[in-house]
């Protein structure tokens, strides 16, 4: 009884902290799903977009307009591994390790040389806090994380319908059928690692919020944690969310899901200082499960590929 | 009008396995010509037509369209001028978007890509009539993933794509290739009817030397990176596969006894 009891009561900041790492996942989603790249940068972005926003906020800056500095931090640093990839050569997953790598000097220097920095939830207003995760209020913060998910993916629903938004498609889908339609396929690549980076930061400072501090080792192994939860979504919803939209709530579903298994997990009695071989464990076996079902359950898989094509008249043949 | 002028190509500079593709070559097309391009591998038909097309840069020489110079322009700028079909049916389109959003990708070809809509109610009217002229009964599927096709199938939406905004220039590259007799012939059957209708200058690279001889008004071949044969008008009426291999063995032989 003592552990359902403790599952329980841990379980609304699991949600919490899972919709705000949602937030990075859905960037994560951007590269790794949509542009077809393998991005490390998030690693770094993670702990920038927070140092920006707490240092920001303890200067007296509205929480607003800090969340806002995160962004357009995080886009900076996309902007970085984007022109590192396009214009100057490098493979995509090394230009990510360089800029994840200068990132760690780069926070250090935000924060004023310092390895963490806490804010204090009585001086300042903050958007989303841990102590009130178990309140009924609009401040609760998975109220407040499930507003900030439903509009990024509105936005970033729109924005993949615009013309812009689908070459940007287009160039993950199939680089040489976009370049012999006119597509700039480095310019929507570097825009889209820009866009990816700006959300991952602004989680990044949502989650600094919610801790109550800034830590410069706060994204280590992010980009792990968000291919768990865009993997996750992906198995677990493939099948029934098709529209983008459904799609990118499959990832934020799936971020929520990977932090309750977490914590599930940790309360069976498992040390903190495990989970980041646990994550690994779950996010090997998760991607594992695709190729897996390709490989050994070929034959069901042709048998049903084929009843389609019969269901459709044949029409393939053609 | 397409120029080009003294085109040279090599690849693998200064290595033991440079190649020299393409070798001097000059060809002039007028406006409306339907150029079939016959040649053995390594020839330098591909070669030409990527040169043209913008995939890597000449080492040499001068590419006009229209009187426009193509020569120092990226591929995706170039793009604007030209409609390209491939020998690979997966590389002239998106498999994992729509039908309607690949053709919403083609439309959009050669303007600016904005924040407007990728795609309107007004465009799909004009796809499904246009789908419907393949006769392959797309325009009823217009969501379906273009993955879900089979080869011939994409090749007619890739040709299609390539004409939704009428090209200065259209580049089929072996296009029928990877494709079985039957769907080949109705493929190529497409492409006479949209060249034709839309009085498209073309330059058409092929293996078959009978569709070679049966398609467009002039016949060029290829050799080491040059023009060797090219054959027009009356002349090309009345060619048969048996004139025409003989001139692809003489010129073979030659090249093999300069070497």
């Amino acid at each position: 009884m003592d552990f359902f009891s403790n599952l329980l009561a841990a379980l609304p900041g699991a949600v919490a902290q899972g919709l705000i790492w949602g937030l990075m996942a859905i960037g994560v989603y951007i590269t790794f799903k949509v542009l077809d790249l393998a991005d490390l940068t998030v690693d770094g972005t993670m702990a920038t977009g927070g140092a920006v926003c707490i240092v920001l906020m303890t200067n007296g800056v509205n929480v607003w307009v800090a969340l806002l500095c995160a962004f357009l931090a995080g886009m900076l640093a996309g902007l970085i591994t984007g022109v590192l990839h396009t214009f100057m050569g490098i493979p995509a997953i090394l230009a990510g390790i360089l800029t994840q790598l200068a990132l760690f000097s780069i926070n250090l220097r935000i924060m004023g040389k310092k390895a963490n920095m806490a804010i204090n939830p009585d001086n300042f207003d903050l958007l989303v806090s841990l102590r009130n995760v178990k309140k009924v209020t609009l401040e609760n913060p998975i109220f407040v994380a499930v507003v900030f998910t439903i509009v990024v993916i509105v936005v970033l629903y729109w924005f993949f319908g615009t013309s812009l938004g689908c070459s940007i498609r287009a160039t993950g889908a199939n680089p040489n059928m976009s370049r012999a339609q006119g597509i700039n396929v480095n310019f929507n690549k570097v825009l889209g690692l820009m866009l990816s980076n700006g959300i991952v930061a602004l989680s990044s400072a949502l989650y600094c919020q919610y801790q109550g501090f800034a830590d410069v080792n706060a994204g280590r192994g992010a980009i792990v944690i968000g291919l768990a939860a865009v993997i996750i979504g992906e198995v677990l919803f493939s099948r029934i969310f098709r529209n983008f939209a459904l799609k990118l709530l499959s990832v934020a579903l799936g971020a929520v899901i990977y932090y309750i298994v977490i914590q599930f997990v940790l309360t069976l009695g498992l040390d903190t200082n495990d989970l980041k071989l646990i994550t690994a464990a779950v996010v090997a076996i998760f991607l594992a499960i695709p190729y897996w079902k390709g490989k050994y359950f070929k034959g069901a898989g042709k048998a049903i590929a084929k009843a389609g094509a019969q269901a459709k008249g044949g029409e393939d043949n053609a | 009008m397409l120029e080009l002028k003294g085109i040279y190509k090599t690849f693998n500079a200064g290595t033991v396995n440079e190649k020299r593709a393409i070798d001097g070559l000059d060809l002039t097309l007028e406006n409306g010509d339907f150029v079939t391009v016959i040649g053995g591998n390594g020839a330098g038909k591909s070669t030409t037509l990527n040169l043209i097309a913008g995939v890597y840069p000449v080492d040499a020489g001068l590419i006009r369209l229209n009187g426009f110079n193509l020569t120092g322009l990226p591929e995706h700028k170039r793009a604007r001028f030209l409609g390209r079909v491939f020998q690979d049916p997966m590389m002239g389109t998106a498999a994992t978007m729509g039908i309607e959003e690949n053709l919403a990708l083609a439309y959009r070809r050669g303007k600016r890509r904005g924040l407007s809509y990728g795609i309107t109610n007004e465009e799909r009217k004009i796809y499904r009539e246009k789908l419907a002229t393949l006769g392959l009964g797309l325009e009823d599927r217009m969501t379906s993933k273009v993955g879900l096709l089979s080869g011939g199938q994409r090749q007619a939406l890739t040709l299609l794509m390539a004409t939704l905004q009428k090209p200065d220039l259209l580049l089929l590259d072996e296009h029928t290739a990877a494709l079985d007799p039957k769907t080949a012939d109705k493929v190529l059957q497409l492409t006479e009817e949209i060249v034709a209708r839309d009085n498209l200058t073309t330059l058409m690279v092929t293996h078959n030397m009978k569709n070679a001889i049966q398609y467009g008004n002039r016949l060029i071949m290829m050799d080491a990176g040059r023009v060797v044969v090219d054959i027009r008008g009356e002349e090309k009426k009345n060619l048969t596969v048996r004139e025409l291999l003989e001139k692809f063995n003489i010129e073979s032989d030659r090249m093999l006894l300069s070497e």
